[in-house]
């Protein structure tokens, strides 16, 4: 069916590139569209941020209104988490997880295909809301009885808009899963997977337990606004505590979600540049199911103040506590990896030992907020915005930025600059601390969470215009980035295998970017670090074949996923105007026409895929190997 | 995979729904996302439970006055009933006998359209009572968890049609194979979901 089509190096015409891009379901490039989309949200938030520590940057200021605010800051927290540092995460996990564990590509390509398009819909459908009517308003966590009472449009841009992206995100957990638990290659047990696949597996699990509930959420909310529906009306018999149960249900596993990938990406690091294996593998193994695990268990110490009763609050307090310890473990394996390892300080590299430190801070307030009666205290307070920028951008956008610049060459083929690099790290670093460590004594002060602005003289003003000052800074790190990007695309110098000359595990075997196959033959996996151990043995090609060169099966494009997708977003905006315009109701019934059809099509048409020929990867791998001498 | 392959009772496989690696995946895939469905309808029982009965003042609605059980047991033999003769079909489909499973996979549709059509009837029946959508938050929690199961019911029937009319002409094959078989995983997941909104909901509503 498909030739030379999709080998390496053939000149495209716009049109068809831009074809290729919308019906792709090969797991590179959809690890780089999540990049590109994640990126893209990811500046979007970080503008936001930008404009509320503008507005915060003196008393009594009046850059933006009190009710524009409200719209930042509860865009930057959904944006920051639904569409960037999510989607960012699952750009790594899509590009690099089958690569670690030997695979072709996942186990449903089309659907992978699916959950970037419904992300990026999603996030496109709330975004919108800046240009149409009124943009959400009532945080990123929505509480019932503000989301119940905002008038505008805003909130079901927030609802609509989070379900479609939502749904995106199920759909990849449940793919990560399949693909990490059947498609291994032979000898990969899972006490071999590496870190960060182990980390994404679990990740994936939570996704697939977390995200229903919020489902549900966002349908409550939908049907509250927009159909009629009493869930959180208390007038008509609500309860608006049943939405932040079902939202921290969802939302505490979602911290790990994303910080469980961070801590695996971060475990590839520390031992890539340590040139040691990882210290204590199987209890980081454990470790990472034990949080995943307790994950679930913790919600309501978001709800101290709800009054659940101190039965209720003790429990949770001892849970949340429990975490402390398995992530103590993980903190000691890291540790213990660089003990006696001869370690080089690349970008990355820093990136982890920056993480340690920043990491361990958002921890200890963790534990901090997790004694129930301090947290009375500290409930509402900018101690708690500091706390989670601690964790998310300490552990989350730390790892985000590491894996950038690790994982670079291998997506891209060409490598970042270290010099750039590291001029990005120190920025952002700097910045990032001189941001929120004093947020921690603002919040102690009495400054409350999300307050607009503030009155002169109540010791509030020099600790604002810092952290304003921070916020400037990491802007500018991310900036370098940008500008390191482009500098490196155009130079486009090529690098082989194994760029960071340490890679330990399979991705680092084959060529950067590989063949849209992978392997030209699936790999044997002998122990941990497997492509390390065949380097130890002097095995120059990296790994060992299980299998003679033959016929590979390879999944079709298909531009379904796109249609599918379109069909609720259009179906979104019917929902919503359906009260005041006599064209919402058409409008959401066509749109869930189309996807349906769009649905219906898939079940009916049959999907077979196609084989490359072995002539054809031969004559791939030579190509492959002639461009490679010739760069060198 | 070539659809193109012979099979005939011999030398069709014990486990055709797990034959392939796609089939394997989807196995696995599929189980998973039940998993999911099964917190959502956790999530959706949670709340009804929490919100059962909560009407606002001057509203009288209630389990025990609104719910009948002749009606809700003829609705649970029907769809009980079709969980069985989708197991039916699946022995048809180990043994490769094409037509027996059509057959019997229709039976378990028409079952489901019954079914369907019970709880049609029912909410119509609720709704001229005046126990509307925007009744209460009784009202509210109640019709999104039973009308989450019977859109459920109805997009199981879409599935299950499009794949007996699909396949009518070709038999099964490998491919195929795989997606009766997750239909029929679908098929009983709704009817433990249906067991237990018939003792959550209704049961209890009366009895309890």
């Amino acid at each position: 069916m498909t030739t030379a089509a999709n080998t390496v190096a053939q000149k495209k015409g716009f049109g068809a590139t831009l074809w290729d891009w919308l019906t792709t379901v090969d797991h590179k490039k959809i690890g780089i569209l999540y990049l590109i989309g994640g990126g893209f949200f990811f500046v979007l938030g970080g503008i936001e941020a930008l404009m509320i520590r503008l507005q915060l940057l003196v008393p009594n200021n009046d850059f933006v209104s009190a009710g524009f605010f409200n719209e930042l800051i509860t865009m930057h927290g959904t944006t920051m988490i639904f569409l960037a540092a999510m989607p960012l995460l699952f750009g790594f996990m899509n590009a690099i997880v089958p690569l670690q564990i030997g695979a072709r590509d996942v186990a449903f390509p089309f659907i992978n295909s699916l959950g970037f398009w419904m992300f990026f819909f999603g996030g496109l459908f709330l975004n919108l809301s800046w240009f149409i009517d009124a943009a959400p308003d009532a945080g990123w966590t929505s509480y019932a009885s503000l989301s119940i009472a905002s008038t505008g449009h805003g909130i079901d841009f927030y609802a609509i808009g989070l379900q479609i992206a939502g749904a995106g995100t199920l759909m990849a957990g449940i793919n990560f899963l399949v693909t990490i638990i059947n498609m291994r290659a032979p000898g990969m047990t899972y006490m071999r997977m590496p870190l960060f696949t182990w980390t994404t597996f679990v990740a994936s699990a939570l996704i697939l337990f977390a995200f229903p509930p919020l489902t549900v959420g966002l349908f409550f909310l939908t049907f509250d606004r927009m159909f009629g529906g009493n869930f959180f009306h208390v007038d008509g018999g609500g309860n608006t505590i049943i939405w932040e149960h079902i939202f921290w249900i969802f939302g505490h596993p979602e911290v790990y979600i994303l910080v469980l990938p961070s801590f695996g990406i971060f475990s590839e690091i520390f031992s890539i540049f340590s040139r040691k294996r990882l210290f204590g593998y199987s209890a980081m193994v454990f470790a990472t199911v034990l949080i995943g695990f307790l994950g679930f268990m913790v919600w309501a110490h978001h709800m101290f103040t709800v009054g659940l009763g101190p039965t209720a609050n003790a429990i949770f307090a001892v849970a949340t506590m429990a975490i402390a310890v398995p992530t103590g473990v993980k903190i000691f394996n890291w540790l213990l990896t660089m003990w006696g390892g001869s370690i080089r300080i690349t970008t990355p590299m820093l990136y982890a030992l920056g993480f340690i430190p920043s990491f361990v801070m958002g921890g200890v307030t963790g534990v901090q907020q997790g004694a129930a009666p301090l947290d009375y205290q500290l409930h509402d307070s900018y101690f708690i915005v500091a706390h989670f920028h601690y964790v998310i951008v300490g552990g989350v956008v730390l790892a985000i930025l590491a894996a950038t610049h690790l994982y670079w060459p291998k997506m891209f083929g060409t490598m970042l600059s270290e010099k750039l690099g590291k001029v990005t790290f120190w920025f952002f670093f700097i910045g990032f601390h001189m941001t929120f460590f004093l947020q921690h004594f603002l919040g102690l002060m009495g400054m409350p969470r999300r307050v607009w602005t503030y009155n002169k003289d109540q010791g509030w003003d020099l600790f604002n215009a810092i952290s304003s000052v921070g916020a400037l800074l990491m802007a500018i790190g991310v900036i370098v980035l940008v500008i390191n990007i482009i500098m490196t695309t155009a130079k486009n110098e090529r690098v082989g295998n194994d760029p960071w000359e340490d890679g330990r595990t399979l991705e680092w075997a084959i060529p950067s970017p590989p063949p849209f196959y992978n392997f030209p033959q699936t790999p044997l996996v002998r122990g941990l670090d497997t492509f390390w151990i065949e380097k130890k043995e002097g095995n120059k090609r990296g790994y060992i074949a299980a299998e003679p060169i033959s016929d590979i099966h390879m999944p079709n494009g298909s531009f379904i996923p796109f249609v599918m997708t379109l069909g609720l977003f259009i179906a979104g905006f019917g929902a919503m105007f359906r009260l005041e315009h006599s064209w919402g109701l058409p409008v959401l019934i066509g749109g869930l026409v189309l996807t349906f059809l769009a649905m219906a099509t898939r079940s009916i048409k049959d999907d077979l895929g196609f084989y490359v020929t072995k002539d054809e990867i031969i004559r791939t791998e030579k190509e492959i190997l002639r461009s490679e001498r010739g760069s060198n | 995979m070539d659809l193109n392959t012979k099979f005939t009772a011999k030398s069709w496989p014990d486990h055709p729904e797990t034959a392939t690696m796609e089939a394997k995946n989807k196995f696995v895939g599929f189980w998973l996302f039940l998993g999911g469905e099964t917190i959502l309808f956790a999530t959706l029982f949670a709340t009804y439970l929490a919100l059962r009965n909560s009407v606002p003042s001057g509203n009288d609605f209630s389990t025990d006055t609104l719910f009948e059980l002749p009606l809700v047991f003829v609705m649970t033999m029907l769809l009980l009933t079709s969980s069985l003769t989708s197991v039916y079909a699946m022995y048809h489909m180990k043994n490769y006998n094409f037509k027996a499973m059509q057959l019997w996979l229709a039976i378990t549709g028409f079952l489901g359209l019954g079914f369907l059509g019970f709880e049609v009837y029912e909410f119509t029946h609720y709704i001229h009572l005046g126990f509307t959508y925007g009744n209460s938050a009784f009202s509210s929690a109640f019709y999104t968890l039973v009308g989450t199961h019977g859109l459920h019911v109805a997009i199981g029937l879409v599935w299950l049609s499009l794949l007996i009319l699909r396949n009518a002409r070709r038999g099964l094959n490998l491919y195929n194979a795989t997606k009766y078989y997750t239909f029929s995983l679908y098929w009983h997941f709704i009817d433990v979901v249906w067991v237990f909104i018939f003792t959550v909901v209704y049961l209890m509503g009366v009895v309890g």
